[in-house]
């Protein structure tokens, strides 16, 4: 089917053929069943699909399949290592972070790329960081303190 | 939302890629305009080129008289550009306000400015840096000077069969003494009015300036009233204040249920002043 695409997910090789106009969001949650990276607004606002391609936050719904071909994706599914949860999705757990839990993944993956370059944010920072993920439940302020706690065990821990 | 059917093809260089383009053919650079547009069926090519794994559009190079952007280099790219900082740090604003972190990921300058969006930031700010767009078709190069490269609503320089390699920007005293201001629409974060101002002075008088203004008018424009209006002259706030009243000359004001064409008006004044405020 259409074209074969070669793509590493989580440390783990996948390959298979994809429609050209196959989204990558549609391929990791139909032809890999990696459901944790969510559909949202589907118009590249909301963030509830970000993913890390080549570890930078990117929209999976704004992306075609074909394009990650020979990359390095990183879903939600892939934070944790050994049964050990991200910092980031400690301080998800830790600082009620989540409310309904829908836009959740994308906040975590998209504050991980964000902490990369920018290793001790303000409290200013992080919110403006967050432009591109919405919270419908408007649990932004217990999201901003899941980072800053992300952000304090990084530090720690390095 | 699921685009229609379309062929894909990958080019390993832009030779590549323009041999590829026939008249059903679209570019698929960053694809943050593109996709979308598939998406809603706004769109419908019977090909689309990837020319996303070109690296060499991908640099950012410092050359004796001018920065060459590579058209693929990312808003990210470039709003952590040094070069670009020192020389121009107006193009590092207006990269760090598009989008979010996601978009400036992935979204580039060339395709950016090749889609041409009214309410786009890019060309304000290459507006205000007179900077050079170099093309690429089947016969070779071709240069535009950015003033006549923006034609109308989506509309630009570019013919059928070519591809923008680089955006050139020139080492002068206005752009590195400039800077972007932009009033977003606060959940696009599209320009409702965005101003960028390159602005050289040589004791109090201004020597050189251009102003770009974009999320006004149908596309970005250059406001020559102000810019006409200020040189030679001394900046103070009083000839700032005089200078705008004229800002959108020349130009239909565009209006929507965000902004109406009053309001737009009147912002488009307000943010020019804010912008040379800022260089007093």
């Amino acid at each position: 089917m259409g074209h074969m695409i070669k793509v590493n997910v989580n440390g783990k090789e996948h390959s298979g053929g994809v429609e050209a106009r196959t989204l990558l969001v549609d391929y990791l949650r139909e032809d890999l069943g990696l459901t944790g990276t969510h559909v949202g607004c589907d118009t590249s606002s909301c963030g509830s699909c970000t993913i890390h391609i080549d570890g930078k936050a990117v929209k999976s719904c704004t992306m075609l399949a074909v394009q990650a071909d020979g990359c390095n994706v990183t879903t939600v599914e892939g934070l944790a290592t050994n049964g050990n949860l991200h910092p980031m999705q400690e301080g998800f757990k830790e600082e009620h972070g989540l409310q309904c839990g829908f836009c959740t993944p994308g906040m975590m993956m998209t504050a991980i790329d964000f902490l990369k370059t920018n290793p001790k944010p303000s409290e200013d920072e992080i919110r403006h960081a967050l432009e591109g993920n919405f919270c419908r439940c408007t649990g932004y302020h217990n999201i901003v303190k899941s980072i800053q706690y992300a952000a304090n065990k990084m530090q720690t821990s390095v | 939302m699921i685009p229609s059917s379309f062929e894909y093809k990958r080019a390993n260089s832009v030779s590549e890629a323009v041999e590829m383009i026939d008249a059903d053919a679209q570019i698929l650079s960053g694809g943050h305009s593109l996709i979308p547009a598939l998406k809603l069926r706004l769109n419908n090519p019977g090909t689309l080129i990837d020319i996303s794994k070109i690296d060499a559009l991908k640099e950012i190079s410092d050359n004796e008289k001018s920065i060459t952007i590579g058209a693929g280099a990312t808003h990210a790219s470039i709003a952590s550009s040094s070069v670009l900082e020192k020389h121009a740090p107006m193009m590092v604003q207006a990269a760090r306000e598009i989008g979010d972190i996601q978009v400036r990921n992935v979204g580039t300058i060339g395709g950016s400015i090749a889609h041409a969006d009214p309410a786009a930031d890019w060309p304000a700010v290459l507006l205000a840096s007179n900077a050079t767009v170099v093309i690429q078709n089947k016969d070779g190069n071709r240069e535009v000077d950015i003033d006549q490269f923006f034609k109308g609503f989506y509309e630009t320089a570019l013919n059928e069969g070519e591809i923008i390699t680089a955006i050139r920007i020139p080492k002068t005293a206005a752009n590195k003494n400039s800077v972007y201001v932009k009033f977003k629409q606060p959940a696009s974060r599209f320009a409702i009015v965005g101003c960028a101002v390159a602005l050289d002075k040589d004791g109090g008088n201004v020597a050189d300036v251009r102003i770009g203004l974009t999320g006004v008018s149908e596309s970005a424009y250059r406001a020559s009233s102000v810019e006409k209006a200020l040189s030679g002259n001394t900046l103070d706030d009083g000839l700032i204040e005089s200078a705008v009243a004229d800002v959108t000359e020349g130009n239909a004001v565009m209006s929507d249920h965000y902004a109406s064409e009053k309001y737009r008006k009147h912002l488009a004044g307000v943010y020019v002043k804010r912008a040379l405020r800022k260089l007093l």
